[in-house]
């Protein structure tokens, strides 16, 4: 395998027959090449359908308060449907093994004032699960928790682009933010995947929020999520059951559509996967495809190779090269241009797709990337079917006599 | 150098069998220059291809240097091959990309020499044949009797026991047949054993001793006068 010798008959063999070296090559690249980009492209569409989820937890149930829109038990139509803590601890206690978080939700909107830089930012005033709920990241400090809640804390947490907007380079952690007026401490710095618009948020306790503006104890929104052990089913059980549950508690019509409104993305998830599991097998099948033309065109371009080669084999032969020696020879020349052809069609297709890049999100392909080691292993293949497939002609080439493939005019 | 005994070899053709060797009794001893004769069909070719191992006899015996050929597997028949015998074809049978000197060591290659001796032999043969400013060039580049002679020169380049020679002036007019059995005599004066495979009769007389060989058999084996080549050339 390492006879230095041998490499270099190899190499010379290589060097002198370009076009089949060419040809032979040019197949496996062009195979791995077009899986590569084909893979790519694949993983581009599953991302920008996975990305809708990204934001917020998967299994996340949003609850919201309208107005009815029919009479029902004594009231009027059009009216007003207002949460309280009480509903909000309703869940709590209600779905014990159910729920996994919860938060009530208190939108507002604050302008925030920092020495000279004030700005207009999104308030949202939440329980301190509303972190896991909305996969909040922290930078610095910490997010809200119970104490802050329960003694109504002046406690805020800001987004990364609410430091950058009002504390240009300084550091936001620790120092006094005046919100309406009012000043509050920040504790912490908070990332977010999910845009812009969700780093210029301010969270706050909810309950200092109620105590401070209104004093009340009004929630316009509640957030949970579900437990994930719960099939796809279950969870699209549940939010109907907390959505009749919430329309006996507020005295709503069961057909009520516009009072009570609970939202999970349990259906929503339910048809992607679907839709995933399509594109995975449109994938897989068409990837499949590929690799299996690759291999018949490795396995024709061996054989045409060996075919041609048999005169040569024959007369090395006759020289005294072993079989061995011959199946070695063509062996390890179509390992060499395959493993190289593949890496080079590999690389090509990664480059593609770098070049790709996000340049056709608008076809709902986002950050088009493949898995090294999937690549790696089918290119393992194609060398793998390259060698069976030239084994074969090379060991009839080995064996047959070398007076008759010297007659073979 | 050659010892062979009662040879017999048929070949299987479907249902028939062709009886092709009919048991040949065949000597030769070393620095001898024999040609085989005979029309097509005589089995000249069979027999050349068992004395090359290219293909083993039903029955008989065979000893080549006195080592016994018999029995031999791939492998060992091409070490032997390798060791003891040097083939000049027809056509020539160069390898196409190889330029003319690595067409000469690629025996040496087979027989693990180094690089540098398998260089250096190269071309002390390809000076043999009078072809040493010739050594960088392809086979498409060189003439018919050039070719042969590079042929030549791989074939005693291993330094056989013995040059087997199918036919080796078949594809050469007149001339260059000549050149190249010139070639040939005076390796066989240097005490090469050789064994030429023709049909033309100025060649065989060419040779020391010439065997004819008629459906099977052995039918005529005689020392000749030898004719020098070189007086054509």
């Amino acid at each position: 395998m390492f006879d230095r010798d041998r490499w270099g008959e190899i190499f010379e063999a290589i060097g002198k027959n370009k076009l089949r070296t060419f040809l032979s090559g040019f197949t496996v690249a062009l195979g791995i090449l077009i899986f590569t980009i084909l893979l790519g492209l694949g993983n581009g569409l599953l991302n920008s359908f996975l990305s809708s989820f990204v934001d917020d937890a998967q299994n996340i149930i949003f609850i919201r308060g309208g107005n009815t829109s029919k009479a029902y038990k004594g009231f009027q139509e059009n009216r007003r449907i207002q949460f309280k803590n009480e509903d909000f601890e309703f869940i709590k206690s209600n779905y014990i093994g159910k729920v996994e978080f919860a938060t009530p939700r208190i939108y507002r909107n604050g302008s925030a004032k920092y020495k000279k830089e004030s700005g207009s930012y999104s308030i949202r005033a939440v329980h301190p699960d509303h972190q896991y709920l909305e996969k909040t990241i922290m930078m610095n400090g910490r997010y809200l928790n119970e104490s802050d809640i329960n003694e109504r804390t002046k406690n805020i947490v800001i987004g990364r682009l609410v430091e950058k907007d009002l504390f240009k380079n300084e550091k936001a952690l620790g120092k006094m933010l005046n919100v309406d007026g009012i000043a509050y401490k920040i504790i912490g710095v908070f990332q977010d995947s999910g845009g812009d618009n969700e780093e210029r948020i301010i969270y706050m306790p909810y309950k200092t929020v109620q105590l401070l503006y209104g004093n009340n104890d009004h929630i316009n929104q509640i957030n949970l999520s579900y437990n994930m052990a719960m099939s796809t089913e279950q969870a699209i059980a549940f939010s109907k059951k907390i959505e009749e549950d919430f329309k006996e508690k507020f005295k709503v019509a069961p057909d009520d559509q516009s009072a009570i409104r609970v939202r999970s993305f349990a259906e929503d998830i339910k048809e992607t996967m679907v839709i995933l599991g399509g594109i995975y097998m449109i994938i897989f099948v068409v990837g499949i495809g590929t690799l299996i033309s690759g291999v018949i065109g490795i396995g024709n371009i061996m054989t045409f190779s060996v075919k041609e080669r048999t005169k040569e084999l024959g007369i090395r032969k006759a020289l005294g090269a072993s079989p061995r020696s011959i199946i070695a020879m063509v062996l390890q020349e179509s390992v060499l241009i395959t493993s190289v052809a593949g890496y080079l069609g590999l690389i090509l297709g990664i480059l593609a797709l770098k070049l790709i890049g996000n340049n056709l999100e608008k076809f709902f392909i986002l950050n088009p990337k493949v898995d090294t080691g999937i690549i790696m292993t089918a290119t393992m293949v194609l060398i793998f079917f390259g060698l069976l497939a030239g084994y074969i002609p090379a060991r009839r080439a080995a064996k047959i006599k070398p007076i008759i493939a010297l007659r073979d005019e | 150098m050659i010892e062979i005994k009662d040879l017999h070899k048929s070949y299987q053709m479907g249902s028939n069998s062709l009886h092709v060797l009919k048991g040949i009794d065949f000597s030769v001893k070393e620095g001898e220059l024999v040609a085989i004769m005979g029309s097509s069909g005589s089995g000249k070719s069979t027999l050349l291809n068992i004395l090359g191992m290219l293909d083993e006899a039903d029955s008989g015996s065979y000893f080549l240097d006195e080592v016994p050929i018999k029995g031999l597997n791939e492998t060992k028949a091409a070490q032997y091959r390798n060791k003891f015998l040097g083939f000049v074809f027809q056509s020539f049978n160069l390898i196409n990309y190889k330029t003319a000197l690595e067409n000469v060591a690629l025996p040496l290659y087979y027989q693990r020499k180094k690089r540098k001796e398998r260089i250096d032999k190269a071309m002390e043969y390809l000076g043999k044949v009078g072809l040493a400013e010739w050594a960088t060039h392809l086979p498409s580049e060189l003439s018919g009797g050039q070719k042969q002679r590079v042929a030549i020169a791989r074939a005693l380049a291993a330094d056989p026991k013995v040059l087997l020679a199918d036919e080796p002036t078949g594809a050469l007019d007149s001339k260059t047949s000549y050149e190249v059995m010139d070639i040939i005599q005076s390796i066989n004066d240097e005490g090469k054993t050789i064994l030429v495979v023709t049909h033309e009769p100025d060649i065989a007389d060419m040779c020391k001793r010439i065997v004819h060989l008629k459906d099977g058999v052995i039918v005529e084996d005689k020392e000749v006068e030898q004719v020098r080549a070189s007086q054509y050339v």
